[in-house]
């Protein structure tokens, strides 16, 4: 009585492995198996459950400090045996620190002047500010959706622009959904994509300056890729690597 | 540390190494510890294995040519895992999933959504699964990895990923609806 695709090649089709083609042969079958399509329906449920049980367990902070204890031997004080006694030990600590306090007051007042592009730091660092916030519980998406066609006319009237909304599921980015948010005191549309288990945040607002070509960074950790078409500006931040925010960019550019 | 065995500057390529290991490989710790945790179900001992395991890692590095750094890790993770549970827990290794004892239910997506709406249910079905469903639901669900990756990690023919993910989500479904579904693993483990 059961269907074997059930056991089978639905489940390639749920982690979208299936090639296009059988993708499209699965979706036909779907529409008369209902077996097929309970089945769909439970484990796609089965799914968000499990992403919503928060059941990653990330490493605890004793593992971190025991890993850089190890692979960070002190080799330089034991290449360095310190004959001379605790006093002048003390001294040289003091003048280490002391070095070290000016070099971080001068880097501290010299950077932003030296980078020439103090608009530019802020931006990045009010960008990631944003998507740490959006990965706070809650905070990730206002309409949630993975259908563009909702998620579009969602911004109608919220936002004086119309920000392009894609799907790019099929290549491996499925649209999560869209929010509102303020960078810099303006009002932003922002597009979740998944890329894996990661989240990349797509800020979306029009351009002030002709298109250019793409600009990229990383800040704590997160990386950064900014792109300007048809006069919208698009950032995505994501802690997903680089290669794969070019490849966002390049499909939603086609 | 390592022996320098390319004889000159030991010091300075191993500090290289290290910053090299630490950008790329030190980010997947939290990767790490989620397996190890998983395999072993529990903290501690996760803990232990997983950092034992990013030590092998860092003394295999060199021998790291590019390429998928985190299916590189974990694969080194799972290997870990599975010699400290041969040596400590080898009931767990050979205990096979009880198909009887978890009669195929009438699953419907309303029934599963309620089964599976609570972290402390799913967490104690997903542990009594075998180890081998349970870390292809894990690599898969939690950490988002490819057929292709799982392949790699697993030393499985990607032509059997599919149906091994099947399998384990058909377990797991069945020991969700089947309400207590610690019995065979506490058995077993009582052994």
């Amino acid at each position: 009585m059961g269907c074997e695709l059930t056991e089978s090649v639905l489940h390639g089709y749920i982690d979208g492995e299936l090639d296009a083609a059988r993708a499209a042969d699965f979706e036909r079958h779907l529409i008369s198996c209902p077996q097929c399509a309970a089945a769909l329906e439970a484990q796609e449920g089965l799914r968000s459950s499990f992403q919503h049980a928060g059941l990653y367990e990330r490493a605890p902070a004793s593992l971190r400090g025991k890993l850089r204890e190890q692979l960070n031997p002190p080799a330089a004080v034991t290449a360095m045996p310190m004959r001379a006694g605790g006093r002048s030990s003390n001294w040289r600590w003091l003048a280490v620190a002391a070095i070290f306090f000016l070099v971080a007051v001068l880097g501290w007042r010299l950077i932003p002047g030296l980078g020439g592009n103090r608009g530019e730091t802020e931006l990045a660092s009010a960008i990631v500010d944003a998507h740490l916030r959006s990965l706070q519980p809650g905070h990730l998406v206002d309409v949630v959706s993975t259908d563009q066609h909702t998620v579009k006319p969602w911004f109608d009237g919220k936002v004086d622009f119309a920000p392009p909304v894609r799907d790019l599921a099929a290549d491996g980015f499925p649209l999560q959904g869209g929010r509102l948010d303020i960078v810099k005191g303006r009002e932003v549309a922002v597009l979740v994509y998944g890329r894996r288990k990661h989240v990349i945040n797509v800020f979306i607002w029009p351009a002030t300056q002709p298109d250019a070509k793409t600009q990229s960074g990383s800040l704590l950790g997160y990386n950064w890729l900014d792109w300007r078409k048809d006069g919208m500006e698009m950032r995505a931040v994501s802690d997903v690597n680089s290669s794969d925010l070019d490849a966002l960019r390049k499909l939603s550019e086609e | 540390m390592g022996a320098g065995i390319e004889g000159k500057e030991p010091d300075v390529l191993d500090s290289q190494e290290r910053a090299r290991f630490e950008q790329l490989v030190l980010p997947h710790l939290d990767a790490a510890f989620n397996l190890a945790r998983w395999i072993l179900r529990g903290r501690n001992d996760a803990e232990d294995v997983a950092q034992e395991a990013m030590l092998r890692a860092f003394r295999f590095f060199r021998g790291f040519h590019g390429g998928d750094v985190r299916a590189w890790l974990l694969q080194i993770v799972r290997n870990s895992c599975y010699t400290w549970l041969e040596k400590n827990r080898p009931m767990e290794l050979t205990t096979e999933f009880d198909e009887e004892l978890y009669p195929q239910p009438g699953v419907t997506p309303e029934s599963l959504a309620i089964a599976g709406d609570n972290r402390e249910r799913l967490t104690r079905a997903l542990e009594s699964l075998p180890p081998r469903s349970r870390e292809v639901l894990v690599l898969r669900e939690l950490e988002g990895c490819s057929y292709k990756e799982i392949a790699a990690i697993t030393s499985m023919p990607i032509g059997t990923v599919m149906s091994a993910l099947a399998r384990a989500r058909q377990r797991l479904e069945r020991t969700l609806l089947a309400g207590n579904p610690v019995r065979s693993q506490e058995a077993s483990r009582g052994l």
